[in-house]
């Protein structure tokens, strides 16, 4: 008896605290959020955000599209070539990587680049006390620490997978027209014929939502970190961890909102 | 007017979770005066002077600055108030991605009470009176020692000439020489600026420099206060054993409860 109520109470807190951790997150983002409208504003913060987020990351997301598109016109002609449906490769290449790949392989890839760099940065503001100093010196943490982050993922995010929706596609069709021998003119043909606009732009509302959750989960794993070094090495494990579950996530949610008719 | 403390603090609690680390604490510090408090790891020193700078947020009491109350003041007002506290942190705190003279100017950049252009000018002026060189401003704070680092977090501290300036162990982690005159230049730029200041220290020698009056935190209230120079030769038998650094006395039957 006393055992089940043990794992009663146990379970009891465990739910607890997932309900105060999911309150604390949400109470993060909506002041981060506000933050981002409320002046002052620093644009000297957003910009170097924006390179650390958007510019530090372009190789990393650049040779994962390219890498990607290349084994995925591999892999569809494998699959393909069994039911003669060779043809299909173009339209595959372009629509998972603008839908799919694109978003999800570049938000992985930022989330363990820069949402790492971040939780790490505000981590350490915050066990020497650097975070505390600049309330001292007049400043909300929220609203220089933050809500330039914030932004800067919402935006970059995006124009990187434009990006890698480019050097995707290109993969695909340097190995379809080099190592398959598809006609570099039908290929083109076919990708753009079954590209559709949507495609591209549900592609980046996805891409500016998981810059948003990178940032985010960046933030306020750094933000809430303690207990010095190691309290800053869990905290930037979290940011990593939980930004890429939340993509992944999310990623089946927004499927199913803008594609799913 | 002038009967009233600068800082006036009553009934003031802080638990965080079963531990109390704020029992009831009552202080009054006068205007321009120097007030040590002593007290030792976990008694709640730190909690204090961050529940006035609004990084603690207490359970009850009473803070009040110049006769308002911050905890109930509306919030800007509560800013307002605390905009006049400058802070020296135990380890500087010094924001490791800006430069020397950034750091130093950062509060009076962040209020506009000063461009940019002139923030180097101005922040050659305040390393002057701490005693660095001009030519220190382009460095990183990573760049320098930590009697130098010291230096930058008062420089910083003093920049935007506060009514009240917080030292958390101004000298830990410094040598005896460098800790004498980072004292030397506490009270220097506290009777310069006419500033009240509370100062949390464990060393005895930097607590009869740099403080005009002393309090003992023990079990989570004030269980003394007297003159800093009293210190060493108070019969108070908490004060007593703390301040000669006593293995045996009433703080560690204390601890053995």
């Amino acid at each position: 008896m006393n055992r089940l109520l043990s794992l009663i109470e146990a379970l009891g807190a465990t739910i607890l605290g997932m309900i105060e951790f999911t309150g604390e997150l949400a109470i993060f983002a909506g002041t981060g959020i506000l933050f981002i409208f409320r002046p002052p504003f620093y644009p000297r913060l957003i910009g170097r955000a924006f390179m650390e987020i958007g510019y530090f990351s372009l190789p990393v997301v650049a040779l994962t599209a390219l890498f990607t598109g290349m084994v995925l016109a591999l892999q569809s002609y494998t699959g393909f070539s069994r039911f003669g449906a060779e043809s299909a490769i173009a339209s595959v290449v372009v629509l998972s990587v603008t839908r799919e790949l694109g978003p999800v392989l570049a938000g992985l890839m930022v989330a363990g680049r820069a949402g790492a760099a971040m939780a790490a940065e505000l981590g350490t503001m915050r066990v020497t006390d650097q975070i505390d100093a600049l309330s001292t010196l007049s400043t909300e943490p929220m609203g220089y620490l933050v809500a330039p982050r914030l932004l800067a993922g919402t935006i970059a995010l995006p124009l990187l997978v434009l990006l890698a929706d480019i050097l995707g596609v290109l993969g695909g069709f340097l190995v379809s027209t080099q190592k398959l021998g598809f006609s570099s003119g039908t290929y083109l043909v076919s990708t753009f014929t079954n590209l559709k606009t949507d495609d591209v732009v549900s592609g980046l509302i996805k891409a500016a939502v998981f810059g948003f959750i990178i940032a985010l989960m960046g933030c306020f794993n750094g933000y809430r970190s303690k207990g010095g070094a190691e309290g800053v090495g869990t905290a930037t494990t979290s940011a990593v961890v939980s930004a890429s579950i939340l993509i992944l996530a999310l990623d089946y949610i927004l499927t199913q909102v803008l594609f799913v008719k | 007017m002038s009967d009233q403390p600068k800082i006036r603090i009553r009934g003031l609690k802080k638990r965080f979770g079963s531990k109390v680390v704020l029992d009831g604490i009552d202080l009054d510090i006068a205007p321009r005066t120097g007030m040590v408090v002593i007290g030792g790891s976990g008694t709640g020193k730190s909690v204090l002077i961050k529940s006035i700078l609004g990084l603690v947020t207490p359970d009850e009491g009473v803070i009040e600055i110049d006769g308002e109350d911050v905890l109930k003041a509306p919030r800007g007002r509560a800013k307002e108030l605390r905009a006049q506290i400058g802070m020296l942190f135990q380890n500087g705190a010094l924001f490791d991605s800006m430069t020397v003279w950034e750091n130093v100017c950062f509060g009076l950049l962040a209020q506009k009470r000063i461009t940019r252009r002139k923030a180097r000018d101005k922040a050659a002026e305040v390393l002057a009176q701490v005693g660095l060189d001009a030519s220190v401003a382009d460095l990183a704070p990573s760049e320098l020692s930590g009697g130098m680092q010291k230096r930058v977090a008062l420089a910083r501290a003093v920049a935007s000439e506060p009514a009240i300036m917080f030292f958390d162990e101004p000298t830990t982690g410094l040598d005896p020489i460098m800790g004498a005159v980072i004292d030397e230049l506490i009270v220097n730029c506290v009777k310069t600026l006419g500033s009240t200041s509370i100062a949390i220290t464990h060393d005895m020698a930097s607590a009869q420099r740099i403080g005009d009056c002393a309090a003992m935190l023990y079990q989570g209230r004030v269980s003394w206060t007297g003159p800093a120079s009293e210190l060493m030769t108070c019969t108070d038998p908490v004060v007593d054993q703390f301040t000669h650094g006593r293995a045996h006395g009433p703080i560690t039957m204390a601890l053995r409860k």
